[in-house]
C-alpha cells in the first residue's frame, strides 16, 4: 500500500494540475441547490488519464482512491456530511465529519453523517442523481465528473476500499476539508451580499453567521439557497491548526450508541424487508484449489429444515430454514476432493522451501529493494560481524464477525446484496460479474463491519452468496462457521528474513544486509532509510504458495518490523550498547523519529533497574505515514510469560480525533500481542490445521497489558494513519523485553512455540 | 413447544428443542443484537442471561429456556429506553470499536455487577475472560465497568462529549 505522504494536500481544487506523484489528478468542486432548498457542495478528485499504467497501479492494491466528498446544508440548519468510507470501528466516519464541520465552523450537534453507498454516486449517473438522500439531485456542475473517468475507472477496478489507513489522510485532507471550507465561503458570500457588508467582517461560529457591527446574525439554513448562487471559490482556504475548533478534539463517535443497545446492523444481521430468509452453511475443500469429486448427502437431505443441498464444485452449500439447521446437516455430509500439488505440504516444508530459495540467491541475487554504498564489501571488512535469521508464520484475520453475505437473485435477473465490506464498490462489481448482469442491476447495501483488518477487502463471501442465491432463486443469508472462516482466509504471508550487519572498531553500524522471502510486494516495509547506516542492501525473493494471502493489519510491516527491530536489538547487544541509545544514534538525521523514541523511553522510565525476571524492550516503526515507538514490559516470573505494560508514543502528523487515535493504538497493540503470543496458521497435508478459538487463540481480558499512549502532533500538513501503525512495533518490543529479562533471543513467532519460563 | 420469556415478554416457540437459544432469538424472534462468533462457547459474543445467569447462547439449547426468562442486550435498557448505567459508561469511555463483541461484553459485565457491585480487577478478569474482543478494547471495558460500579471516574480529558 502506498504511502501517500508525498502527495499534495487538500487544496488543489479546481485547477487541473500536474503532480510529482504517480499520476496527475484533477480536482473539481461544485455546488447546487436541491429541491427543498438545501445547498450541496461537493469535491471530486479524479485521475487525469486512466492509462494502462494507472490501471495496473490500482489493480496492484495500491489503494489509491477516488474521492467524492459532499456536504448538504438543509434549510433547518442540519449539516449532512456524506462520507465515502465504511465504518469498521476506526471511527473514521466521525473524524471525516469532524474535519468537514471544522472547516465550515458548523455546529457539531447539527452535523449528521451519511455513508456514501457503494452502489450509488461512484458508479452510475442515474443512481447518483438520487443518491441515498431523498430528493437529492447531483448539481449539474458535478455531473461531468460523476459521469466521466471517475465512473469508468471505478467500474473497471472496483475501487473505494477502506484500508491502508487512507481515509483520514486522503479523503479527509483533500476532500472533506475542501468541501467544508468551500461551503463556508459560499455561505459567507451570500450573507455579505444580502446584508450589504464586506465578507471580511463576517464571522462564523457554531453554525451561526454574524456581522458584529450591524448586529445581524443568521443560521446556515437561512443562506443555503442564496449560497448556491455564489460563484465557486477557486481555492478554498483551509484552516491552520491554531484555528481548529473540532479537529484534534476527542469527539464521541457517531456509531457507538447503536453498538451498546444491540441495534447496530452488521452484515450477519441483514434483513430483506418483507421477505423470509433462508440460511446457507458452506464447506470448501480443506486444500485451497482442490475441487469436490464426490458427495454423500443422504443423511443431510432427511434432516429437519433442509431445503436444498448444492454441490458447486468448489464448495458445498446446505440451504435450510435456519443457520443452525443448515450447519448441522452440512456436518453430516461426506466429501471427496481432487488431488492438488499442495497435498503433501506441511508447516516445516514451507520454511524449508524459503531457506532453499534464500540459499540459491546468495549474496547478491534476488530483487534489490534498497542499495546504498556497498554493504557486502563493508560487511566483509567490518570489525565485528553479526548475522541472524528470523521467521514469521501465516496468520488469519479472525474478525469477530465470521464471513457472511445475504443475496437475492430475482426473477427479473436483478440482485439485492447485503454485506459489510471494506470495499463496497468492489463487492457490487463482483456480484454483477459473477451473475453476468449489469452493475445497475445489483442493489448493494453495506452494513457495519464486525472487524475488517484487511479480510473484508476480499469479496469471496459475496461471490459465494450470489452463486447460492442464483441457484435457489429465493433470498439466502450465507454464514460461514468460525471453522470455515479460519480455514478459508486470505492469510498474512509467512516469511523468512536473513540479516547481517557490520560494526566498525568504534562499534558504529556500517553495513546492513537483508534478504527475505515474499509472497507479494512488501513495498516500504523492509526499508530502514531513517536509520543512518552508510551501506545498505535489502533484497527479496518471491516464493510461490498455494494458500490465498492478502493484507492483514499493517500488511508487511507486521513481519518486517519484528525482523528489523529484533535484529537491531541483537546488533546493539553485540556492540555492548543499550538498545535505546543505539537507536538514538542511528536516528541522528531523523528528528521526528527521534522525538518519538525519546518520548516513549521517558514514559516507560527506560534505564531503571528492573526486578529479576522482568524486562523492558523498545522498538520504533514508521508505517502508513505515522511514526510509532513502543516499550513493552514483560514478567517471566509466573507460569507463562506476561506482558504487563505497554507504553506507546505516536507521531501521526496530527491526530484529528485524539481519543479515536488512542483507541486505534490500543487496538493495534492487542491485535499485535495476540499474534506475538499465539498467532500461527500451520499446514498439514496442504490444509490449514487451525479451526476455532481453542486452537487459534485470542488474547483475553486477564492477559491484556495496561496501555499508555501519548501523541505528538509533529506535522499537521502530513497526516498519518491510525488503524495500522500501532501494531508493528509491538512484537519486537515484547521479544526484546524477553531478551532483556532472560537473555533469550526470540527469532521466530509466535512465543507459544518457545519455552520461555 | 417451548415456553419462555424474552426480555419480559412471554413467547411460545414451535422449534426443534435442540436449536441453540442464539439462533432462536436471532432468526425466530428477529432480535439480532446477540451475536454469533464461534459456536463453541469460546468467545462470549452470544452471551445472554437465563434467569439472570450469563450463558453462551450458541451452546445452550432452547429447551433449557423452557419455563425460564431470557434477557438479551435489547433488554438491558429500561422500559422507557433509558440506557442502563453500564451502557452509558460504555458510551462515556467510547468502548466499542467494530462493536461486534459488545453485546456479549455488556451481558457478562451486567451479570458481574449485579452479583458483585464493586468488583476488583481479579473479579473483572474472572468474569470477563470468556469474552473475546478482537478489536482489543479490554482496557476500556475494564474502565467502563469500574465507572458503572462507581470505583473509577470518567477521565474527562480523555473522552469529551459532543460539544454544544
Ligand atoms: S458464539 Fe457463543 S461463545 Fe462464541
Ligand atoms: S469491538 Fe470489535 S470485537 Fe470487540
Amino acid at each position: 500500500m502506498s504511502d501517500m505522504t508525498g502527495e499534495p494536500q487538500g487544496t488543489e481544487a479546481p485547477k487541473p494540475e500536474k503532480k510529482k506523484g504517480k499520476w496527475s489528478r484533477r480536482a473539481f468542486i461544485g455546488a447546487g441547490i436541491l429541491t427543498g432548498g438545501a445547498l450541496v457542495v461537493g469535491v471530486a478528485i479524479r485521475s487525469g488519464k486512466p492509462s494502462e499504467r494507472l490501471q495496473k497501479l490500482m489493480a496492484s492494491g495500491d489503494n489509491e482512491m477516488l474521492i467524492n466528498s459532499f456536504v448538504k446544508i438543509d434549510k433547518d440548519n442540519i449539516v449532512t456530511a456524506v462520507v465515502p468510507h465504511v465504518e469498521m470501528g476506526q471511527g473514521s466516519q466521525t473524524v471525516l465529519a469532524q474535519m468537514l464541520a471544522d472547516e465550515m465552523d458548523a455546529n457539531w450537534e447539527d452535523v449528521r453523517i451519511l455513508e456514501a453507498p457503494g452502489d450509488s454516486a461512484y458508479v452510475s449517473k442515474d443512481i447518483a442523481r438520487e443518491y441515498q438522500m431523498p430528493n437529492l439531485k447531483v448539481p449539474e456542475i458535478l455531473e461531468p465528473t460523476l459521469d466521466g473517468t471517475l465512473f469508468q475507472i471505478a467500474n473497471m477496478m472496483g475501487l473505494q476500499i477502506t484500508g491502508g489507513s487512507f481515509s483520514i489522510r486522503g479523503t479527509g485532507q483533500r476532500g472533506m476539508r475542501t468541501a467544508g471550507a468551500a461551503a463556508r465561503q459560499m455561505l459567507v458570500a451570500a450573507a455579505a451580499e444580502q446584508w450589504g457588508v464586506p465578507e471580511e467582517q463576517i464571522t462564523v461560529d457554531k453554525g451561526i453567521i454574524a456581522h458584529k457591527a450591524s448586529g445581524k446574525s443568521a443560521k446556515f439554513g437561512q443562506f443555503a439557497g442564496a449560497a448556491a448562487e455564489q460563484s465557486l471559490p477557486a481555492l478554498p482556504k483551509l484552516k491552520t491548526p491554531d484555528q481548529f475548533t473540532l479537529m484534534g478534539k476527542p469527539l464521541q463517535r457517531h456509531d457507538i450508541p447503536a453498538k451498546v443497545d444491540g441495534s447496530a446492523v452488521f452484515g450477519i444481521d441483514a434483513k430483506i424487508p418483507g421477505e423470509k430468509l433462508s440460511y446457507a452453511a458452506v464447506k470448501a475443500p480443506p486444500v485451497v484449489g482442490a475441487s469436490i469429486t464426490a458427495m454423500d448427502s443422504d443423511a443431510a437431505k432427511a434432516m429437519p429444515g433442509v431445503q436444498q443441498i448444492l454441490n458447486m464444485g468448489d464448495f458445498v452449500a446446505v440451504v435450510a430454514n435456519g443457520y443452525w439447521q443448515a450447519q448441522q446437516a452440512l456436518n453430516t455430509i461426506k466429501l471427496s476432493y481432487s488431488k492438488t500439488d499442495a497435498d503433501s505440504l506441511d508447516a516445516d516444508a514451507i520454511f524449508a522451501r524459503y531457506a532453499k530459495a534464500l540459499d540459491e540467491v546468495g549474496d547478491d541475487g534476488g530483487d534489490v529493494e534498497t542499495q546504498t554504498g556497498d554493504a557486502n564489501a563493508s560487511y566483509a571488512k567490518a570489525a565485528k560481524q553479526i548475522s541472524a535469521e528470523y521467521r514469521a508464520p501465516f496468520l488469519a484475520h479472525a474478525t469477530m464477525e465470521p464471513q457472511n453475505c445475504t443475496a437475492w437473485v430475482k426473477s427479473d435477473g436483478s440482485c439485492d446484496v447485503y454485506a459489510g465490506s471494506q470495499s463496497p464498490l468492489k463487492a457490487r462489481k463482483v456480484a454483477a460479474d459473477t451473475l453476468g448482469i449489469d452493475l445497475e442491476q445489483v442493489n448493494y447495501t453495506n452494513t457495519y463491519l464486525g472487524g475488517g483488518f484487511g479480510r473484508r477487502a476480499e469479496v469471496d463471501n459475496i461471490v459465494m452468496a450470489v452463486r447460492i442465491a442464483k441457484a435457489t432463486g429465493y433470498p439466502v443469508k450465507l454464514i460461514w462457521s468460525r471453522e470455515e472462516d479460519t480455514a478459508q482466509d486470505f492469510y498474512r504471508p509467512s516469511a523468512t528474513s536473513r540479516f547481517s550487519a557490520g560494526l566498525d572498531d568504534k562499534g558504529k553500524v556500517v553495513s546492513w544486509n537483508n534478504i527475505h522471502t515474499h509472497l507479494f510486494d512488501p513495498q516500504e516495509a523492509p526499508q530502514v532509510p531513517y536509520y543512518d547506516i552508510p551501506n545498505n542492501l535489502v533484497r527479496k525473493v518471491e516464493v510461490p504458495m498455494h494458500l490465498r494471502f492478502g493484507p492483514w493489519r499493517s500488511v508487511d510491516h507486521s513481519q518486517h518490523a519484528f525482523f528489523i527491530e529484533s535484529f537491531l536489538d541483537e546488533v546493539a547487544s553485540e556492540a555492548g550498547e543499550d538498545s535505546y541509545q543505539m537507536r538514538r544514534k542511528l536516528l541522528a538525521k531523523s528528528p521526528r523519529h527521534l522525538a518519538v523514541l525519546d518520548k516513549v523511553a521517558k514514559m516507560a522510565g527506560w534505564g531503571r533497574t528492573m526486578p529479576k525476571g522482568t524486562g523492558l524492550g523498545i522498538a520504533l516503526v514508521p508505517s502508513f505515514g505515522s511514526i510509532v515507538a513502543e516499550v513493552a514490559e514483560v514478567d517471566l516470573t509466573g507460569k507463562k510469560p506476561r506482558v504487563t505494560k505497554v507504553w506507546c508514543c505516536a507521531d501521526p502528523g496530527y491526530a484529528m480525533n485524539i481519543d479515536g487515535f488512542v483507541a486505534q493504538m490500543e487496538s493495534g497493540i492487542i491485535y499485535g500481542l495476540t499474534a506475538t503470543l499465539y498467532g500461527e496458521i500451520s499446514l498439514k497435508k496442504g490444509a490449514v490445521q487451525q479451526s476455532n478459538f481453542h486452537d487459534y487463540k485470542m488474547l483475553r481480558m486477564d492477559e491484556a497489558p495496561q496501555i499508555f499512549v501519548e501523541v505528538i502532533n509533529g506535522d499537521p500538513e502530513r497526516l498519518g494513519g491510525a488503524g495500522e501503525p500501532g501494531l508493528p512495533p509491538l512484537a519486537p518490543a515484547v521479544t526484546n523485553a524477553i531478551f532483556a529479562a532472560s537473555g533469550k533471543r526470540i527469532r521466530e513467532l509466535p512465543l507459544s512455540k518457545h519455552r520461555i519460563v | 413447544m417451548v415456553q419462555t420469556t424474552v426480555n419480559g415478554k412471554a413467547v411460545t416457540l414451535e422449534v426443534d428443542p435442540a436449536t441453540p437459544i442464539l439462533w432462536v432469538v436471532r432468526e425466530q424472534l428477529d432480535m439480532t443484537g446477540t451475536k454469533f462468533g464461534c459456536g463453541i462457547a469460546q468467545c462470549g459474543a452470544c452471551t445472554v442471561h437465563l434467569d439472570g445467569t450469563p450463558v453462551r447462547s450458541c451452546s445452550t439449547p432452547i429447551s433449557e429456556a423452557d419455563g425460564k426468562a431470557i434477557t438479551t442486550v435489547e433488554g438491558l435498557a429500561g422500559d422507557d429506553g433509558v440506557l442502563s448505567a453500564l451502557q452509558q459508561a460504555w458510551i462515556d469511555v467510547q468502548v466499542p470499536q467494530c462493536g461486534y463483541c459488545q453485546s456479549g461484553q455488556l451481558m457478562s459485565a451486567a451479570a458481574l455487577l449485579r452479583d458483585n457491585p464493586q468488583p476488583s480487577d481479579d473479579d473483572i478478569d474472572a468474569a470477563m475472560r470468556g469474552n473475546v474482543c478482537r478489536c482489543g478494547m479490554y482496557n476500556r471495558i475494564r474502565k467502563a465497568i469500574k465507572i458503572a460500579a462507581g470505583t473509577d471516574q470518567a477521565d474527562s480529558s480523555a473522552v469529551e462529549g459532543a460539544e454544544a
